[in-house]
């Protein structure tokens, strides 16, 4: 390339017969079939190089600087920062007496927790939970196997077989169900709520399915229970929080008819409760399908 | 009239429903709903536009729930918010229009409901990015957008997609654990966690000069953060692989919707809640200036570099986010309607390109290096034509869009000592970069080919949408270069309410 003259080098470059980037390789636009050998196997190649062009020394030593800089800074900042939990600090201040004074009156949840996040802030919930939704349908894009394609079933290790386990098991999913119900039932009037809830119960069915086997598990909770429990919850936090959001506002003129009820009884705190339900039940959904799929590539 | 204050927190419940409704569908009929919904959200976002323009301040705020502010959470719009956000639907809607035939080619036909699914909640990201007046609920749409829109480059046949998809993911979550670190250590100084009242303890603590420390840092962090976000120079890496192997709408979606929508959410932190004194007065502005301008170089000489077509528009792509930087590292009000004005042209242009450069090389079998893109012009005239506006726009010939920024940046310029050399010089060494490198492909394009090889001819009539969108495309990047007065007069009303109104 060197003794090549100028003019020629740039004739060469505007045709693009000049290569100076590694990374221009003209198959990867090739068409590509989904069978799923020839696709692990182009994976695990395309892994290959991209870790070459990573591990370039350049690439390397500024990725140290960028995180050693970022820690120490980090670390220097820690310093001059307020005390945790003093009386002072700037975060005790009107918004905190406020939840903390008058949450359990205005919001009917004697868990000030469950009143904050579901009532006073229930918009980042909404968020939090189109999170949850969003992460389903990525592993679910990503993982589940199309039925037309012969998935080889792979030897993955069961407990199904296993005495202690299974009777164990046996003995233990429906007090961690009951249990889950339990915290889920009574989020606004003790510490728990739809996020703990429902994480107690998808643990409970995941267990469940570990025991008696995958495809059993799959024979009850079908991948279309998943799929109406998920947009029905979904679709009823969309709706009912709308409502609240509308008659939130003085200038539609609308009263919302929701009241606090008496704090601690278990039907009170407004929308709270079937938003706690609402909440659990995607958690649950959430962890049970993420185990599903990642075990057996598929809901059912 | 009041009606229309309820349409922001509509249109961001309306694209949850949505993507919610999408996931009952079987089929590829879910992306009707996308269409749906970008046509609606559309005509409410102009609305609020026409509303905003008509009343009397101009801004309003929404409460979500029963609680003012600071106890309850708050939605706020002025002119930007709705204006960027009918952006945004209307490139996001040309660009899944016009990929479409591309969608149902590069993704397995079982997973294309999943496409509809993650445009509807990008959306939805977007629209409370744009809206939001709590600093908290402006993170957790951030996660939304992110898992989002890295399926969208999942959901590629291609597992060259799926490394690169891994590889925007890596650098995304940097960008977003920067901004949650930095919106932490936010909170525990000021106690907030609305704008408004961010806003004034901010004030007070810059003012006392109590945990000024602290206060730069977590400004610092989250400014960064969403920059790398926004793939600005030397965070841009993950560009060219990403754009490159998705299909052609995630690529326009990702390059012209997604990265401008976490650039705007930074100039409304920047305004709304750092506040434009205390800004410029942190100094943080001279970082984003300088890489702003590295990212213009640098990028532009790997565009030169590189014999990917599309390679080259990602790179360009990270050259035409330093012209953002730049634009709001000079902190005037005149470059940052500039970098406003760029946002709007870039988005313009961007999906436009990745669209017209899938048409060209349908014609040789999906390749897409320069040797064998040679002359695809003649076999596919609509495509070809799409791409010489794009071309034209990016390198900033008048009457395109491109032109407008280029032009503001350098009346801007004007009276700032040595940094008006900087970006004076910066502009024409990326201006004449960018004509080596675009116009090396269109006579590239144009030129008869040296070798015969297989070609097929690409007509109108096979792929009328297509057709018809990148050409609509390049009537509105010509419409918004001729008639750009009205949107630079409506983005210094928008940025004079962004600074003065509380």
């Amino acid at each position: 390339m060197k003794n090549k003259k100028f003019s020629s080098l740039l004739k060469e470059w505007y045709e693009g017969n000049l290569s100076f980037d590694e990374r221009m390789d003209s198959d990867i636009h090739k068409k590509e079939t989904a069978e799923t050998e020839e696709k692990e196997i182009r994976l695990v190649k395309d892994v290959e190089k991209a870790e070459k062009e990573l591990t370039s020394k350049g690439y390397k030593f500024f990725s140290v600087i960028f995180c050693v800089i970022l820690a120490l800074i980090l670390i220097l900042t820690v310093n001059f920062m307020p005390l945790f939990a003093d009386d002072s600090t700037p975060t005790a201040n009107e918004v905190y007496e406020h939840y903390v004074g008058e949450g359990r009156d205005q919001t009917g949840a004697v868990n000030t927790v469950a009143g904050m996040i579901l009532d006073y802030r229930a918009f980042d919930t909404l968020g939090e939970s189109f999170v949850l939704f969003t992460a389903t349908c990525a592993v679910l894009l990503l993982l589940e196997q199309s039925k037309k394609q012969k998935v080889k079933e792979k030897e993955s290790f069961t407990f199904s077989n296993d005495p202690i386990v299974c009777t164990i098991v046996k003995i233990i999913t429906p007090i961690i169900i009951v249990f889950g119900v339990y915290v889920l039932f009574n989020g606004h009037i003790s510490p728990g709520g739809g996020f703990s809830g429902g994480s107690v119960l998808g643990a409970g069915f995941i267990l469940f399915a570990m025991a008696y086997g995958e495809d059993n598990a799959a024979k009850i909770i079908t991948p279309k229970i998943i799929r109406v429990i998920t947009i029905c919850s979904l679709s009823f936090y969309c709706l009912a929080k709308s409502y609240s959001f509308f008659t939130g506002n003085e200038f539609n003129g609308i009263h919302s008819i929701i009241t606090p009820g008496t704090p601690g009884d278990i039907v009170s705190g407004g929308l709270i409760l079937p938003l706690n339900i609402a909440v659990g039940l995607v958690v649950c959904c959430t962890m049970y399908s993420f185990y599903m799929v990642f075990k057996r590539g598929r809901l059912d | 009239m009041d009606f229309i204050m309820n349409l922001p927190f509509a249109t961001i419940v309306l694209s949850l429903f949505c993507a919610v409704i999408c996931f009952a569908f079987k089929d590829k009929k879910a992306r009707f709903v996308s269409y749906f919904l970008l046509i609606a959200s559309g005509i409410m976002s102009a609305s609020v536009i026409f509303y905003n323009l008509s009343s009397e301040s101009g801004y309003f705020v929404y409460r979500m729930g029963h609680y003012d502010a600071p106890i309850g959470n708050e939605i706020s719009a002025g002119l930007l918010e709705p204006s960027f956000l009918l952006l945004f639907e209307v490139v996001m809607l040309l660009s899944l229009m016009g990929g479409s035939h591309r969608i149902m080619r590069d993704v397995e036909e079982e997973k294309q409901k999943y496409f509809a699914i993650m445009v509807n909640l990008t959306h939805a990201s977007l629209a409370a990015l744009c809206y939001t007046n709590d600093i908290f609920t402006g993170y957790v749409f951030i996660e939304v957008c992110t898992i989002a829109s890295c399926s969208l480059l999942m959901l590629s046949k291609r597992t060259r997609a799926l490394v690169a998809a891994t590889r925007y993911m890596i650098f995304s979550l940097i960008g977003s654990s920067l901004v949650l670190v930095g919106i932490i250590l936010l909170y525990s100084i000021t106690g907030h966690l609305l704008f408004p009242q961010l806003y004034e303890a901010i004030g007070t603590l810059w003012s006392t000069g109590e945990y000024t420390f602290p206060l730069t840092i977590a400004l610092g962090l989250i400014v960064s953060g969403l920059a790398i976000k926004s793939g600005m120079f030397p965070f841009h890496f993950w560009m060219p692989d990403t754009y490159g192997t998705a299909t052609p709408s995630a690529s326009g979606i990702l390059s012209g919707v997604v990265s401008k929508g976490y650039i705007f959410l930074l100039l409304k932190i920047i305004f709304r809640v750092i506040g434009y004194e205390v800004f410029l007065d942190s100094k943080i502005h001279y970082l984003l200036f300088l890489f702003g301008i590295c990212g213009m170089i640098v990028g532009s000489v790997s565009a030169i570099k590189t014999n990917n077509i599309n390679f080259m528009i990602a790179y360009s792509s990270a050259a035409q986010i330093g012209y953002i930087y730049m634009g709001l590292g000079l902190g005037t009000k005149a470059a940052i309607v500039a970098a406003l004005f760029q946002i709007v042209a870039h988005s313009l242009t961007k999906p436009m390109l990745f669209l017209s450069v899938s048409g060209l090389s349908d014609t040789v079998d999906g390749k897409q290096d320069f040797a064998t893109l040679r002359s695809s012009a003649h076999n596919n005239i609509v495509a070809a034509v799409s791409y010489s506006a794009g071309a034209l726009s990016m390198v900033g010939i008048p009457i395109f869009a491109g032109f407008i920024p280029k032009l503001l940046f350098s009346i801007s310029a004007f009276g700032h000592g040595i940094k008006t050399y900087l970006m004076l010089i910066a502009l024409a060494i990326s201006t004449i970069l960018n004509v080596l490198y675009f116009l090396r492909t269109l006579i590239n394009i144009y030129s008869p080919a040296k070798v015969e090889s297989a070609r097929k001819t690409i007509r109108f009539k096979n792929v009328p949408t297509f057709g018809v969108i990148v050409l609509l495309m390049s009537a509105l990047n010509i419409l918004a270069g001729l008639r750009s007065q009205p949107i630079v007069s409506l983005f210094e009303k928008g940025l004079e309410l962004f600074i003065n109104i509380r």
